[in-house]
């Protein structure tokens, strides 16, 4: 338990991508099995205690400290589980020594309910603040150390000097303690055996694009379609699983529990890539109504009905048990086609390919592609095998214009690692007419990149010059720098004071020359949200 | 028993606690005639007074930061008594800071010891509390609230060694407080055998030099100025916490943050000060050791300054004592000191 709460404790602080494989790898490298294994399966979200809640763990501390102490303290730390981590009052060690990691899930998986509050008693007892805190974030759900489970398995590949896809492919058939995977990235033994809708085939992924005739492209090799602006997700369905298959998220997640309507309709053997989306009478709903579809464990009836899932096929895989990503986009395509005239799987469309004879009329295609459900556009090479990662010269996406407003800096707050001496994250405002005769700025989004080094340093001198006020690490400047913002698309959002809220906004320029008055007002932005219904209509094939 | 109670002579003034029989503030706010002071820190030692009394280590602390000012300077040693008009007064060790002292004052058969700010863990640059019985205790509550449990210092240092090997390329910027802080964390490195030089941010150095001069060994430190900026990467910088997020700390090669700081102990705080790795390292009493504080001195009547009076005033009072709270000006939550 103490190396785990070492790593736990050190996670929450590290604000660094790197930083955090490095410790994850070195606590695997370092722990035997299966703590390890329940650790990793901690990090990626794949343990679950159902008889340890939140108000059973503050039952047993009213036992044991003054409620007014109690009180006081919870206050001051905000976090319950940290609370009571600090207070539990420490007797001397019982000579029983901490529990393991493993000990604490195996033998809370197996206790009925009925024991549970007992046995957290006495682990709390022999544990120091550190080790009751991560036990507690442990039990009660959600570390919340800032760590995907995609960022865990690259650190478990890392170690055994694996590429991550290796690791993702075969995720999802594994179970805590991972014995089996630890000891393949040991060098022990093969990689381990899983079933095959289990498996998650790493996605094939796009460069950016600016220009397709300037960057010497051939219009003749290539396809194009639509850029939906939904999430990428690859469908394993098969018969042979006997589980009704899987989805799964661009990084690997098993999202398949959110989306009951999609799963009942993967009635087939086939491995599929396509764009997950609300769709409602054959048009596609914004973002947002898919957002409120994620993240969610169980889904709500009335959910169903109001935000129906879609998926819309890009790529065929698997049909049955053949692999085709050895296959050319060109035949993968017709294989698709035919296996969808075929199946006519209900929930499911086939992306359509666009006709063009050469960049303009792409260009102008694009160009129109103002709807919201629409990012851009997607170019791939006709004879592009299916390679998993981010190839060069196969696939590339063409995303549409931005869109651009002019803000006013408001504040500024410092980032982290590497900019934690620089004020890098900027909040910015449009000005909105409370009265006729005093207009005021409401924020209206908050970007942290798109400037050079160069403007970093610029903007982080201006801000230490302008510094009206301090709230810890947060400066409010005087509202006189102008701040050209490029974002996505924007959205009504009941969320923020300005009810707005855009996509990607990232820093365009920074107007050094003109004057905060002449910024945009809140009206210019919300003209700009797309409310819904204007996207290319769906084709039914 | 004395025979006039104490709170007869010992009054809360603006300026501060004022000791009516000798004439005299303790750790007055703004600059008085006559004035006791505990220790060296910014809130607790003002300049301008024109009579100090104070240790001798105390007074070569404040004549550093105040250019020579206290003009009417007298040194009293530990222990040493000393009649002032109509009441006598002695320092006891309170184990915070180099020369940092407790004010025992006697009068009418009554004694009352402010303690200033104190700690009770052993700390290799300074004497140990000494706890002294009285009839009224003034004590700090800069940690006083159950959450507040310092860990062993030993660990706390073996986590900054063991993060020093994890990312031997990242210098190790540490926010430590000028006075006592900085010193301490440096003899406890040396303690736990860490002989490669420590490096300093410049207003760290004159402190560590009248430490050394008195008898404090810190072993070998040098100017961050002294060396190329690739030669600090997997070194320890010692810099005040205001410097961290300051453009100072730009000269590092990709610095993680540390801090060494009671204040450490609550996540949230450390984060929002961008605290990497976060050294729960204080120079304060944490919960348990106020409370055993007051059982040691057994005073029937304790005042809480500074910090969460409330969470110590209810134990106190739950343990028979009348306890209330001090108000003095000036004793602000200043967190770089935790």
């Amino acid at each position: 338990m103490r190396a785990f709460a070492d790593l736990i404790e050190r996670l929450v602080y590290t604000p660094q991508r790197n930083a955090k494989l490095r410790l994850i790898a070195d606590y695997l490298a370092h722990t035997p099995n299966p703590d390890r294994g329940y650790a990793l399966a901690a990090l990626t979200g794949d343990l679950r205690f159902t008889h340890a809640k939140p108000a059973m763990v503050r039952e047993l501390v009213a036992q044991r400290v003054t409620p007014e102490l109690f009180a006081l303290s919870y206050d001051y730390v905000g976090d319950l589980a940290e609370t009571v981590s600090l207070i539990w009052p420490e007797k001397e060690l019982d000579g029983g020594g901490p529990p393991g990691l493993a000990e604490v899930v195996e033998t809370l998986t197996q206790a009925p309910r009925g024991a549970v509050p007992g046995l957290i008693e006495a682990w709390l007892d022999r544990l120091d603040a550190n080790q009751r805190f991560a036990l507690l974030k442990l039990i009660t759900g959600g570390l919340r150390v800032g760590v995907s489970a995609r960022l865990a398995k690259t650190a478990v590949a890392r170690l055994g000097d694996r590429d991550p896809a290796e690791i993702e492919e075969v995720w999802h058939g594994l179970e805590p303690p991972y014995r089996g995977l630890f000891a393949w990235i040991d060098g022990q033994a093969g990689p381990p055996a899983v079933a095959e809708t289990q498996r998650f085939r790493p996605m094939m992924l796009a460069h950016p694009l600016d220009d397709p005739a300037a960057d010497g492209l051939d219009p003749g090799a290539f396809r194009a379609e639509w850029k939906w602006d939904g999430i990428r997700v690859q469908l394993a369905a098969g018969a042979d699983g006997g589980d009704g298959g899987h989805l799964y998220s661009r990084t690997g997640d098993d999202i398949s529990g959110a989306f009951p309507d999609v799963m009942a309709a993967a009635a087939f053997d086939a491995v599929l890539d396509g764009e997950l989306l609300v769709v409602r009478d054959g048009v596609v709903a914004p973002f947002n109504d898919l957002q409120q579809r994620l993240n969610r464990k169980r889904v709500m009836p009335a959910m169903l009905t109001r935000h129906p899932a879609w998926l819309r096929l890009y790529d065929m895989l698997f049909d049955g048990a053949e692999d085709l990503r050895g296959l050319p986009f060109d035949a993968r395509r017709q294989r698709l086609e035919d296996w969808h005239a075929r199946v006519r799987p209900s929930r499911m469309d086939l992306s359509p390919q666009l006709d063009f004879a050469d960049w303009d009329t792409l260009a102008a295609l694009r160009a129109g592609a103002r709807a919201d459900q629409v990012e851009g556009l997607m170019l791939k090479r006709r004879d592009s095998a299916y390679v998993a990662g981010r190839p060069k010269g196969l696939w590339f996406k063409w995303k549409r214009g931005p869109l651009l407003i002019d803000a006013v800096l408001l504040y500024a707050q410092r980032g982290h690692g590497k900019r934690s001496s620089y004020y890098s994250d900027f909040t910015f405002g449009a000005w909105r007419d409370a009265a006729a005769d005093a207009p005021a700025l409401v924020p209206v989004g908050k970007a942290y990149f798109g400037f050079t080094d160069e403007e970093l340093r610029q903007l982080d001198r201006w801000v230490r010059a302008n510094t009206v006020d301090r709230f810890g690490p947060v400066r409010a400047v005087r509202p006189d720098l102008v701040l050209e913002v490029a974002f996505d698309s924007v959205h009504r959002s009941t969320r923020h004071k300005s009810g707005v809220a855009m996509r990607f906004p990232r820093i365009h320029r920074i107007r050094w020359d003109k004057p905060a008055a002449e910024a945009d007002r809140l009206a210019t932005l919300e003209a700009m949200i797309v409310e819904s219904a204007k996207g290319p209509a769906a084709t039914e094939p | 028993m004395p025979e006039t109670p104490i709170t007869d002579w010992l009054e809360v003034r603006p300026q501060g606690l004022f000791v009516r029989p000798g004439g005299f503030f303790i750790d007055p706010v703004t600059a008085v005639d006559r004035a006791v002071v505990t220790h060296g820190h910014a809130d607790h030692a003002r300049p301008g007074h024109a009579h100090v009394l104070a240790t001798p280590e105390t007074l070569a602390i404040m004549r550093h930061r105040f250019a020579g000012d206290p003009a009417g300077a007298q040194a009293l040693a530990y222990g040493q008594r000393l009649r002032v008009g109509d009441a006598t007064v002695w320092l006891a060790p309170a184990g915070h800071v180099l020369g940092s002292a407790q004010v025992v004052v006697e009068h009418a058969g009554g004694r009352a010891v402010v303690s200033g700010d104190y700690k009770r863990r052993a700390d290799p640059t300074c004497v140990p509390f000494e706890p002294v019985t009285a009839e009224l205790f003034v004590t700090e509550a800069t940690f006083a609230l159950p959450v507040f449990r310092h860990p062993p210092v030993a660990g706390e240092i073996a986590r900054l060694l063991r993060s020093l090997s994890l990312f031997a390329e990242r210098a190790h910027v540490i926010g430590v407080y000028a006075l006592g802080k900085c010193q301490r964390l440096i003899a406890e490195l040396r303690r736990a055998g860490y002989d490669r030089p420590i490096f300093l941010h410049g207003a760290l150095e004159g402190l560590c030099r009248l430490y050394e001069a008195h008898g404090v060994v810190l072993g070998p430190l040098q100017p961050v100025t002294a060396v190329e900026r690739r030669a600090l990467a997997g070194q320890i910088v010692l810099a005040p916490p205001s410097a961290l997020a300051d453009r100072w700390s730009r000269r590092l090669p990709d610095p993680l943050t540390a801090a060494a700081s009671g204040w450490m102990r609550v996540r949230q705080r450390a984060r929002q000060r961008g605290v990497e790795l976060p050294l729960v390292i204080s120079d304060h009493a944490d919960w348990d050791e106020l409370l055993a504080t007051l059982d040691a001195v057994a005073a029937p009547e304790v005042w809480v300054t500074h910090g969460r009076e409330e969470a110590l005033i209810f134990a106190a009072q739950a343990r028979g004592i009348r306890a209330r709270a001090l108000s003095l000006v000036g004793r602000e939550e200043a967190e770089d000191g935790g």
